[in-house]
């Protein structure tokens, strides 16, 4: 996988909600194909550098380009349909509908997908029936690399805690984007969920060449999986490296184990 | 059936695919030359408005239900297409008279509804594309203001009969072409919801914020959802328009609204079953309460009192409404159920 292609590039982002600046001036060059940590204490700034990645919230300042493209100004669909696609710290699941329908309603957006207008919708033309076919094969294939092809029919909010987390990176890869940010992925998962986690984040990089953004607590899975690490602090980066050079870094350390007495995970 | 059968029909398209509902147009019709003549005249009225309710509660079920955006304006849109049919028939009915008798008749009454329908539409979108861009309750506050207005401007204008109301009507709606919209209409947003078009639609009410992470565009789909709402609202104005022979801006007031909404909500959000059965199971109950004042068995007009009451014991007893968000044929085989509408709405922080 080549390395010196950006994937996803941030310059001097900064978010500013009143009086408190959630994240500043934070700058990422993230390559093709690689798996990106982004980690930091609780209310450090990492979701909220996610929104404003994915057009959730408009940037301050600074600049964003994925593959090359200015993504700052976009609508969140927009970004979507550029290749950038995420998933949410507090599960955002099409809840009530079935587990299929959560993985076409993503496909459906997808760029490199047929669309069909209202008219031949409603009559059920042909092309629009065999592309019916064609997603719900593609779905299908899709959920089995999540384990979760058997449950294809069954509502998502009945799923299991772990397989809604997988169901929501699914979706994301569903909709065609090239970059994945993951928000906390392992969330709430026990340890045998998270290491069968791992392996999966690995394959879909390995496979299907994406490119992988994640939030994590959970520090034996970043460690394990990431090639690079940002470390934010009170909205400011303060270190990044590879996961050896975070580990040694005394501001790093210095940023979690002042915080450990309150904070119970790291 | 299942909302989405996972098993796509057999490849079946075009008319094949849809010859359920071209049978059921055939009924219609076959009915309409057969057995309607000789209803009684009363319960035939009652028909008829059953009839044209079923098209008003499916098209708002779209909006309100599988969209999930509360619109309060459907008997505004109703009452654009029913002016703007009547009006262009009334005109007709002066200077080319001729042209509404037999089968020129059909053809220009089938134009003006589509008409009607269209205006609606357009109506639809101007109110719709400034307050649908908006998250939250826009919408319902701004097509409550939209139908009070509509009401306001008719009450105001003499060309189209201003406080007076239209007379005379030509009559030109039968039990054939409310029934053909009625099949017309729950066909076309059966296989919408059914589609990639009405996957967003539902993604929208599970999920704003997760549909635009997933590339949906809320905005058009919602604009679309209530276009489409709206015109079918437009073309049960004009077939209600010709069938009382007589539109006056109080017939399309607020609680106009209000009762197409309790259908869609009676029925169950997202249920096209359920908005059908509501539509025509309210009709009659309301006929059948004003019956009970006619006939002298009551002095006061409990009507609304009784109404109003079996209203909120049905909606403490099935809060989702009668059929919640499942069709008919799911009560059939134990399969997928889609089970009760989310609460979910747009909060402060995204995480
Ligand atoms: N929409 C918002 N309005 C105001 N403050 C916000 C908003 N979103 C996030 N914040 C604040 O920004 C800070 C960073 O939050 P967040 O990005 O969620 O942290 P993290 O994901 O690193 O735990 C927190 O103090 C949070 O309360
Ligand atoms: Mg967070």
């Amino acid at each position: 996988m080549s390395q010196n292609q950006v994937a996803l590039h941030a310059r001097s982002l900064t978010m500013q909600f009143g009086g408190l600046r959630a994240v500043s001036e934070l700058s990422l060059e993230i390559p093709v194909g690689s798996i990106f940590g982004l980690i930091g204490p609780n209310g450090a700034g990492k979701t909220t550098a996610f929104n404003m990645l994915t057009g959730v919230y408009r940037p301050t300042s600074g600049w964003i380009t994925a593959f090359g493209q200015e993504l700052v100004g976009l609508r969140p669909y927009d970004i979507t349909r550029a290749g950038l696609a995420r998933t949410f710290q507090n599960i955002r699941l099409f809840k009530d509908l079935s587990v299929l329908d959560n993985i076409r309603i993503a496909m459906d957006q997808d760029p490199k997908g047929k669309r069909f207008g209202i008219v031949p919708a409603v009559l059920r033309s042909r092309n629009v029936v065999v592309n019916e076919e064609a997603i719900e094969a593609k779905a299908l294939q899709l959920l089995k690399i999540f384990q979760l092809d058997s449950r294809a029919q069954e509502m998502a909010r009945n799923l299991p805690y772990g397989d809604q987390r997988r169901l929501e990176i699914a979706r994301a890869m569903a909709t065609g984007a090239r970059i994945l940010l993951l928000d906390e992925p392992a969330a709430g998962m026990n340890g045998q969920e998270t290491a069968s986690l791992m392996d999966t984040i690995r394959h879909i990089r390995d496979k299907f060449g994406m490119t992988i953004v994640l939030i994590e607590h959970d520090m034996k899975l970043v460690m394990g999986i990431c090639e690079r690490i940002a470390v934010l602090d009170y909205g400011v980066k303060i270190a990044e490296g590879t996961p050896q050079e975070i580990q040694r870094n005394p501001k790093v350390i210095e940023a979690y184990l002042g915080k450990a007495a309150s904070e119970s995970h790291g | 059936m299942s909302q989405f059968p996972l098993t796509h029909p057999g490849g079946a398209h075009g008319f094949v695919a849809a010859w359920k509902w071209l049978a059921a147009l055939a009924l219609v019709w076959i009915l309409q030359f057969t057995l309607v003549g000789d209803l009684d005249p009363y319960f035939f009225t009652i028909l008829m408005y059953a009839g044209i309710n079923v098209v008003l509660a499916v098209s708002l079920n779209l909006v309100n239900g599988f969209t999930g955006q509360f619109s309060m304006g459907h008997a505004g849109f109703m009452s654009i297409g029913g002016y703007t049919a009547a009006f262009i028939t009334l005109f007709l009915a002066e200077r080319e008279p001729a042209l509404l008798q037999g089968m020129s008749g059909e053809l220009v009454f089938i134009g003006v509804l589509l008409l009607g329908g269209i205006v609606a539409g357009a109506a639809g979108y101007l109110v719709g594309l400034p307050s649908l861009r908006l998250k939250g309750d826009y919408l319902a506050i701004v097509t409550l203001g939209f139908g009070e207005i509509i009401r306001v401007v008719i009450l105001n204008v003499n060309a189209i009969g201003g406080a007076r109301g239209l007379p005379n009507i030509p009559a030109l709606s039968s039990f054939g072409w409310v029934f053909s919209w009625v099949v017309f209409t729950t066909f076309v947003v059966w296989r919408l919801v059914n589609s990639s078009h009405g996957r967003e639609f539902l993604s929208v009410r599970e999920d704003e914020i997760a549909a635009e992470a997933m590339g949906v565009n809320t905005t058009r789909a919602k604009v679309r959802a209530f276009v489409i709402g709206a015109f079918f609202a437009g073309v049960a104005g004009g077939l209600f328009a010709h069938y009382l022979r007589y539109l006056n801006p109080q017939t399309f007031d607020f609680n106009r609204s209000f009762e197409i909404i309790i259908m869609v909500v009676l029925g169950g959000m997202g249920s096209i079953s359920g908005s059908i059965f509501a539509a025509v199971f309210l009709t009659f109950i309301r006929e059948a309460l004003r019956y009970l004042k006619d006939s002298g068995i009551t002095q006061l007009d409990y009507r609304m009192v009784i109404y109003a009451l079996m209203l909120i014991v049905l909606m403490l007893t099935r809060p989702n409404g009668i059929f919640g968000t499942r069709e008919i044929g799911d009560l059939l085989p134990a399969r997928l159920r889609r089970g009760r509408l989310p609460q979910g709405r747009a909060e402060g922080i995204i995480r």
